[in-house]
């Protein structure tokens, strides 16, 4: 399974700009490639990255073969209230992935 | 390796070679890929900014960073952001949806390059506007794109 590193401030003041990334393994196999035997390896990407905060999208990223092997994000968001960030990756092959982690705000 | 099975390979090699090459994209077919999500619509230059290494010895992972001047505001901001190659197997790398509450209009992630090549970032703005920034690369190790 795969793992999530993810990185939030534990706390923020109200309306402080803080940065939020996301790091999570997987091969993103782009489709494209071959094996020594000429066969082609099917494609295995993640297609879709949500971050919502208190339930409501605060930013979401669709993914091509060209994003790189462990996706990694890092994004902005205004602190305004005490809550969760929700994390979701969907992709080929039924992949899902969900994270939660809490921030508080001052 | 036996000698029947280095046949296969370098007769694949070969016979796809060409196949390879045609999968392909090209400055058209990145064009075409821009012109489908801005339709009739202007796209300016300026306000993106691409912070991508102008060097690249490993094209299989390349930090990005877009980041586009907007005030961030209700009224003003920046709903999406797309980037483009153009000569990757495909046009597209990723698009971001951003919405005022992100404060910043800053995005960073890590792509692949499969060549030398200028990467294009398109940002649509709350107002219906397109702009347009862009970054040049030299690519020493492409990304894996064609074999293993």
């Amino acid at each position: 399974m795969a793992t999530a590193l993810i990185h939030v401030p534990a706390s923020a003041k109200r309306g402080e700009i803080i940065q939020i990334k996301a790091l999570i393994s997987h091969v993103m196999e782009p489709g494209y490639r071959r094996t020594s035997l000429g066969a082609v390896i099917p494609r295995d990407i993640l297609r879709r990255f949500v971050c919502t905060y208190n339930g409501e999208e605060i930013f979401r990223a669709e993914m091509y073969p060209a994003i790189a092997a462990n996706p990694y994000f890092a994004f902005n968001t205004i602190a305004s209230d005490s809550g969760t960030f929700e994390f979701t990756w969907s992709g080929d092959n039924g992949f899902s992935k969900r994270e939660t982690v809490a921030i508080k705000v001052e | 390796m036996k000698r029947r099975e280095f046949l296969v390979v370098s007769g694949l090699g070969t016979a796809f070679g060409f196949a390879s090459r045609a999968a392909r994209a090209t400055p058209a077919e990145e064009k075409e890929a821009i012109l489908r999500l801005t339709g009739a619509a202007m796209v300016k230059q300026g306000r993106v900014t691409l912070d991508l290494p102008p060097l690249v010895e490993n094209g299989n992972s390349v930090p990005l960073t877009v980041s586009v001047d907007s005030p961030m505001t209700a009224a003003d901001h920046v709903k999406a952001i797309h980037v483009f190659v153009e000569k990757n197997p495909q046009p597209f790398v990723a698009a971001f949806h951003l919405g005022p509450r992100a404060g910043r209009a800053v995005v960073s992630t890590r792509i692949r390059l499969a060549d030398t090549q200028t990467v294009v970032a398109i940002c649509e703005m709350s107002d219906g506007s397109f702009w347009s920034g862009s970054a040049d690369s030299v690519v020493t190790l492409a990304a894996c794109t064609e074999s293993e």
